[in-house]
């Protein structure tokens, strides 16, 4: 790309701008990066590795890695549903479906965790139903998954929505009067046509869900190598003066994040297609 | 596409349902299928260390003993906020919290027997412990004993008795130590503690996030702490602290006791009776005093100095009468807070 | 209408949206509102009147707007920069703006704590000035600004990606100066999508609570945000005045959410 004179800045102002830029992008962003790792090692490998072999941090990766398993596949049908419903069809009501698959974006990952404790704790709605049988959902499993799978419910719609409204249902219909079936025409002709919109949004689902913190520390209950997932368990150790051992466990979901920038690069340099979305 | 789209919609929803119940019951129906023997045991803050080396020890034993693996888990937060998440469906098969009062509130819920405190010696409190001063090094506002609390400019950090046990024993042990010299002039002793209150900044949730504030966030001249957490202040944070014994101090008594329902219900009675009578062996009683709470067995020596302690029993007529009237809403703590800043 | 038809699956896809969306999310928050409004208006007044709760409605208000103009107005040259040079470690950089989305809060919290605290890399530096970093309102207003920072530029980065050079060049022809170019003809385009960007910025700030709870140091009437209040007094097991707080939260996000979609409207009609 090569600029006339008339619509680009002095070789000067050039540099100084994009020593601005670089100056911001690395005191924002790129310090808090390098400081998860330098303080993670501040005490040796001995000590970083130490504190990732432990069993708490051990169960609590186990423990993310069960959650996000969950939610993301689900939320992932759902989205795909969603998307499909919203982009190939006109219906009533249509403008508002779309807000509102976007509604936990804006809500507070805390009343996220605050609506599943009014319906599922003893005094809650489902309470007494739930004791019956003998189910355990707040300050358990099935609670944190379900505080994941709301924080995490919009990301892969989100990604797909614009990207099918985008494309149209030309190829679609064409397939329909060529005699295919529904899901025929969905694997055949949409899937390959969404599938790195589709991957996107399925890797930022999996990363807010394995990073969620809010919604998932008020139903939690916070215990020790079993409902202690890995941000909480991060804040735990945090909380017992053990500053290594907390940046320790913290590498690790620094480096899902690097993971999930990194493919999100690939994908962009692959396709040539710039993904633009809000979180 | 011949069904009417009603048909088809009820079956999307059902389907929608049916995969969503699967997310919630699949985790909830395999959980506790465990083989190994677990015992959750809900704790208060600063009980940390000591218990991740009472559990050690004790699982040794029962391994060694009935040849059966054991793992014991931990969840630790403010006393009264740990009661309440075991009244509200946290299954604790122990709770080793700070005060016998937030343990009467789980019994209120039907969790285990009024009676619980007759069920292991001393009262069920183990271990005892009081309150101290910790302030800056070299105690720059001059802090000695009670009195100087409410003094102007001083900053005073204390947890929020609504949710942490070790500061309703702070607060007692001022009202106490008010008692005493206004003579039970309650007007004197009310405007105190208000002036006391006014001092506090910060109202944590817990002990632990108190002594955060303090000690490394720096906030505040003086901290209401727990005796053994104010050694583990001087451990983790040195020359930055020190420690002050005021003229009179409350006797804490952190008690202990089995959550019969769900001990039941998990089939864990008699683990979890054998882990709270081997708090009283020497063995325990020696990590107790190794964390800097007071021994309850003579033979075990203790290196902390022995100062004038009030109790909850003799001074306050019991930790029923105590909670209702300080605690509840309504109680002194939520007439006095606030009135004076 | 009649094209409704000619594609399969529309019960099946819509009642599965409709079903997984009531179920998961608004039965649940229909839940939080029938709890909150069980209580009457008169204890809602006092509950959200009380100083602890005005206290805290200010700082997180007042923290997420000022972090959401401050991500503004360094969104900005970096936008720039990154849409109009070619530069080596051009993409580093563009790869590096959508870190906040990707890592946890939780780490951030931690990190920027440590950073920011008076004995922090920066902290340290700042304390000098005589600025409290970490533990006072400058720390939740960093900590704001860094979730908030890549909503500005991604959004204004296709706008300016899209818009037309030869405008530019035709107000060159004209003589005007580069710096008169960017400021009267370049720099109005971006506003609508500058506008976008920041409440972007701000709505996902008003929420935010991981990062924030480790940098605050969570004092009450000082430090305290809307979501940690929400907490203590779930903590204190007083239900009913978290559900109203968090009831009154989320209307406003509501009402963001529709400004922003209205927003976002007025951006795809202006670029079309």
């Amino acid at each position: 790309m090569s600029h006339p004179g008339v619509t680009t800045e002095s070789r000067l102002v050039r540099m100084l701008l994009i020593g601005t830029a670089g100056l911001i992008v690395g005191l924002l962003l790129l310090m808090p990066l390098l400081a998860v790792f330098i303080e993670a090692l501040r005490k040796g490998w001995e000590v970083f590795l130490a504190s990732l072999h432990d069993e708490a941090a051990l169960s609590a990766v186990k423990l993310t890695l069960t959650a996000a398993a969950v939610s993301v596949p689900l939320n992932t049908l759902f989205g795909v549903g969603a998307a499909w419903a919203v982009t190939k069809f006109r219906f009533k009501g249509r403008a508002l479906l779309i807000s509102l698959i976007d509604l936990p974006f804006a809500v507070s990952p805390v009343i996220a965790g605050l609506v599943f404790v009014l319906l599922f704790s003893p005094h809650g709605w489902f309470g007494r139903w739930l004791e019956e049988y003998d189910l355990k959902v707040i300050f358990a499993l099935p609670g944190i998954i379900i505080a994941t799978m709301f924080v995490t419910f919009p990301f892969v719609a989100r990604e797909l929505i614009p990207l099918m409204a985008a494309q149209g249902s030309d190829q679609e219909e064409a397939a329909v009067t060529l005699g295919a079936r529904g899901w025929q025409i969905f694997l055949r002709v949409t899937l390959p046509n969404i599938k790195w919109g589709l991957l996107y949004g399925v890797l930022l689902c999996n990363a807010r869900a394995m990073g969620e913190f809010g919604a998932v520390s008020v139903v939690s209950g916070h215990i020790r190598g079993e409902t202690n997932t890995l941000p909480l368990h991060v804040e735990v150790l945090y909380n017992e003066y053990q500053f290594s051992a907390a940046f320790a466990c913290a590498t690790l979901l620094a480096l899902l994040a690097l993971v999930t920038l990194g493919i999100k690069s690939a994908i962009e340099h692959f396709t040539g297609h710039r993904h633009h979305g809000r979180h | 596409m011949n069904r009417p789209p009603f048909t088809i919609g009820l079956r999307a929803a059902l389907s929608a349902s049916a995969v969503l119940a699967v997310a919630l019951l699949a985790p909830a129906s395999c959980r506790r299928h465990d083989q190994r023997l677990t015992l959750l045991n809900v704790s208060y803050d600063p009980t940390r260390e000591f218990y991740a080396d009472v559990n050690k020890a004790f699982s040794a034993e029962w391994q060694e003993r009935h040849g059966q693996p054991l793992a014991i888990k931990q969840s630790h937060g403010g006393s009264g906020k740990q009661a309440r998440a075991v009244c509200d469906g946290l299954e604790a098969d122990v709770v080793t919290l700070a005060l016998a009062g937030d343990i009467d509130a789980i019994a209120r819920a039907g969790l285990l027997s009024a009676d619980w405190a007759a069920k292991l010696p001393q009262n069920s409190a183990p271990y005892t412990s009081t309150i101290v001063f910790v302030v800056r090094t070299g105690n720059p506002k001059g802090i000695k004993d009670w009195g100087d609390l409410a003094g102007r400019g001083v900053q005073v950090i204390t947890p929020n008795p609504k949710t942490s046990g070790g500061a309703r024993w702070n607060y007692l042990a001022a009202w106490a130590w008010a008692e005493k010299q206004f003579g039970g002039d309650q007007a004197k002793i009310r405007e105190y503690i208000a002036r006391v209150l006014g001092n506090v900044p910060v109202l944590d949730a817990g002990a632990r996030a108190a002594t955060t504030t303090f000690a490394q966030r720096e906030i505040g001249d003086v901290f209401l702490s727990w005796e053994n957490e104010a050694y583990l202040i001087a451990k983790e944070f040195p020359g930055k602290t020190e420690m002050v014994y005021p003229s009179l101090s409350i006797l804490a008594e952190p008690s202990v006791a089995v959550v019969e329902t769900n001990a039941k219900k998990h089939g864990t009675a008699a683990v979890a009776q054998a882990y709270l009578e081997f708090l009283y062996t020497d063995a325990a009683q020696q990590l107790a005093a190794k964390h800097f709470y007071r021994p309850r067995r003579a033979t075990v020596a203790s290196t902390l100095p022995a100062i004038d302690l009030v109790t909850v029993d003799r001074d306050f007529g019991g930790w029923a009468t105590a909670q209702r009237v300080h605690f509840d809403d309504g109680g002194t703590f939520d007439q006095l807070y606030g009135t004076k800043q | 209408m009649s094209k409704r038809r000619v594609i399969p699956g529309f019960g099946l896809s819509l009642g599965f949206t409709l079903c997984y969306l009531s179920l998961l999310i608004l039965i649940p928050l229909a839940a939080l509102f029938l709890k909150a409004a069980g209580l009457g208006w008169q204890e809602w007044w006092r509950l959200l009147g009380s100083a602890r709760v005005l206290a805290a409605a200010r700082l997180t208000f007042g923290a997420s707007a000022c972090a959401a103009a401050l991500s503004a107005i360094l969104g900005l040259p970096v936008t720039w920069v990154l849409v109009r040079y070619r530069f080596p470690g051009r993409r580093l950089m563009d790869a590096m703006i959508d870190l906040p989305f990707a890592l946890p809060t939780a780490v951030a919290g931690i990190t920027l704590t440590t950073i920011y605290a008076p004995n922090g890399w920066v902290g340290a530096w700042l304390l000098k000035l005589g600025i409290k970093g970490a533990y006072s309102p400058v720390g939740v207003f960093i900590a704001l600004t860094f979730i908030g920072f890549p909503f500005v530029v991604r959004t204004l980065q296709p706008v300016l990606e899209d818009f037309a050079k030869d405008t530019e060049e035709a107000a060159a022809t004209l003589g005007a100066g580069r710096w008169l170019t960017v400021r009267r003809v370049v720099f109005p385009m971006m506003v609508p999508a500058l506008i976008t960007g920041f409440t972007l910025a701000f709505a996902r700030a008003l929420g935010e609570y991981g990062s924030v709870i480790f940098i605050s140091g969570n004092l009450p009437m000082k430090t305290e945000i809307l979501p940690l209040l929400i907490v203590s007094q779930l903590e204190q097991f007083n239900v009913p005045a978290a559900a109203v707080i968090a009831s009154a939260m989320l209307v406003v996000s509501f009402m963001l959410l529709l400004s922003i979609n209205l927003l976002q409207r007025w951006l795809d009609w202006q670029k079309s």
